[in-house]
């Protein structure tokens, strides 16, 4: 399929979407729904860097966080549209990963998953220190409870708006993700993960398309990040850093298959939802629990995650 | 602030003391990532393992917490060989050590924190030992002796680990392995199980770290987070798998923090270690006493 009509095939399945769950006409679904889309988006961002490249960032929560605060910081000095917010949040979270790349990626891979690591904590200190965003006392993001469309002739309750924003920047990022794999950046990319000495030796500029892929990543985490605030309503450091958004977008990916762009989105729905059943039914700790138990299993026993489970099934039948 | 000469000696020596500690945590991850090349981010966790371990024996049974790790050294030799076996099979043997072999440490990284959250909660735990209180005043400068206890142990480790790896057969042959797998395998040592000895006692420094670090400070589970990136820091700033290397780096990271925390605030101070990093990766990757 082409790429335009991929992406108009994800824009009306987008659509079905955010018609069934309207229709459901329950606020629970669009608050748990909004967490499965943010995590398709994460999952979806880390494995352009991950899955195509072959390097681990482990600092994804400190992206979503810096576009976060970005909307905070914002929001403080002159509230703005979301989406103008969401730009915003991507090019700061996109130079912060280019800088980080830039310093680190010209070294062996597990520098930068260590820098990647520690920068999460150091953005952290940063954020705790600093008084005007909230420190760690946390912020509060008033949001208005309707939107007014159309010049208030339609009133759109905010969390529907929230989740067809979120929705938007799944199919977008999801469109991204495809159109890079079948692009020649995305066969430079694969050069890279399979063997980074050839490819440098036949000519592909390694380091630039390393510094791609990182921006490109690092801006979708931290435009996944920007409507949070307000999805939320308070923020504080240690929500926002959370491990699990770290944990979870390296886990979906890697139950869900790190090659193509199938596998984050199958990983994020599933374990996505899973957790939302899992929150509720058990505890929020708990959840955690299983998507690190999950995460270990699945790099041991499968390691092409679900998709590569049922490539393999499928070829296993076609050769009898 | 104003600057006052007692307070800048204070400073130094609180950090050097520090930094004596920063280097157990980290001669472990000098072994497994320095000469390994086994990039091990769960090392913090196993740290605090060893930290919750020297609690509860030193609760139930009143048992001093650094007698207690070196009791345990042969468990955590156990399971870091035991570890290093499924991380063989899995990702070193495939070839996927890059990608998976790292998500696997994190995986492992965040099993233990939540696993000890779940059991321990998110309180702050501590031990009592006599040396705790106390502090020694030689003059104005003050050596409080649940730094200095865990320095001097540290220091003493670290000198029999250089000694084993410097004059013993084994020793010499985890140095190798690093280098040249195949010239090893001439000498008749089997590469694999030569790791898995010094894997081993990568995470058995790990039960002594974790015994320091309850005495130094109260421990909660999400606290070796921080450690992450110092122990990293100073591994790639001492140059790789230099345990010499390891204790000036240490020191060094330890000082500026001490001063960080003196004249700048203690909420400054995790920031520091991730600025040595960053820096010695874009001037010297090689580290200090780099090969």
């Amino acid at each position: 399929v082409r790429s335009r009509t991929f992406f108009l095939l994800a824009l009306l399945v987008g659509a079905i979407v955010f018609g069934i769950t309207v229709l459901i006409d329950n606020n629970y679904l669009f608050f748990a729904g909004y967490v499965v889309l943010q995590f398709i988006v994460l999952a979806t961002a880390w494995n352009i860097l991950g899955g195509y490249c072959g390097y681990v960032n482990f600092g994804s929560a400190a992206f979503f966080a810096l576009g976060a605060y970005t909307s905070v910081a914002i929001h403080k000095l002159s509230p703005m549209p979301i989406p103008i917010l969401i730009i915003a949040g991507g090019i700061i979270s996109g130079i912060v990963g280019l800088g980080m790349g830039y310093l680190t990626l010209r070294l062996r891979g597990a520098f930068f998953a260590i820098a990647t690591l520690a920068m999460a904590v150091v953005l952290q200190t940063l954020i705790i220190n600093w008084d005007f965003v909230g420190g760690s006392r946390g912020a509060y993001v008033i949001r208005p409870n309707v939107v007014p469309v159309l010049d208030a002739y339609i009133q759109w309750p905010y969390i529907q708006y929230l989740f067809f924003l979120m929705l938007l920047l799944a199919i977008i990022a999801v469109t991204t993700a495809r159109l890079i794999e079948r692009s020649r950046l995305g066969f430079g990319f694969a050069s890279i993960r399979d063997d980074e000495l050839a490819a440098e030796a036949s000519g592909v500029p390694t380091l630039r398309l390393k510094l791609i892929a990182t921006t490109i990543s690092g801006g979708l985490m931290g435009m996944a990040g920007a409507p949070f605030p307000y999805y939320i309503g308070y923020i504080e450091p240690a929500a926002a850093f959370g491990l699990s958004y770290a944990v979870n977008s390296i886990a979906m990916p890697m139950i869900g298959g790190t090659t193509s762009w199938i596998g984050p989105l199958v990983g994020a729905i599933l374990l996505g939802t899973l957790q939302q059943v899992a929150t509720v039914t058990i505890s929020s700790a708990v959840n955690l629990l299983i998507v690190g138990v999950l995460l270990v299993a699945f790099v041991i026993i499968a390691p092409k995650g679900i998709v590569g489970l049922v490539e393999d099934r499928l070829r296993a039948r076609g050769k009898r | 602030m104003d600057f006052s000469y007692e307070l800048f000696i204070n400073a130094i020596v609180a950090g050097l003391l520090l930094g004596a500690f920063y280097a157990a945590v980290t001669s472990g991850i000098s072994l497994s990532f320095g000469i390994l090349d086994i990039v091990n981010i769960a090392h913090p966790a196993f740290i605090i393992l060893g930290s919750y371990i020297a609690y509860i024996v030193n609760q139930n049974l009143g048992l001093d917490p650094i007698v207690t790790c070196i009791l345990m050294l042969p468990v955590f030799y156990t399971l870091g060989a035991a570890v290093y076996q499924v991380y063989y099979f899995s990702f070193e043997k495939r070839g996927q050590e890059a990608l998976r072999g790292l998500a696997f440490f994190f995986g492992l990284l965040f099993i233990t924190e939540v696993m000890l959250i779940l059991v321990f909660g998110v309180d702050y735990r501590y031990v009592d030992a006599s040396y705790i209180g106390p502090t020694w005043n030689v003059g104005f400068v003050a050596l409080p002796l649940r730094m200095l206890v865990p320095c001097l142990v540290s220091l003493l480790l670290i000198a029999l680990l250089q000694l084993w790896l410097t004059r013993t057969f084994t020793g010499r042959a985890v140095m190798a392995v690093a280098q040249d797998q195949l010239a090893l395998q001439l000498m008749g040592a089997d590469p694999v199980q030569i790791k898995r000895v010094a894997f081993g006692i990568s995470i058995a420094t790990a039960a002594v770290a974790g015994a320091f670090l309850i005495v130094i400070q109260p421990v909660e589970p999400s606290v070796g987070r921080e450690y992450i990136g110092r122990v990293f820091a100073i591994c790639v700033l001492g140059g790789m798998g230099s345990l010499p290397g390891t204790v000036i780096a240490a020191m060094l990271l330890g000082v500026v923090e001490s001063f960080t925390a003196t004249f700048y605030g203690p909420s400054w101070a995790p920031a520091v270690a991730f600025g040595f990093l960053l820096l010695t990766l874009a001037v010297r990757p090689a580290g200090l006493l780099g090969r």
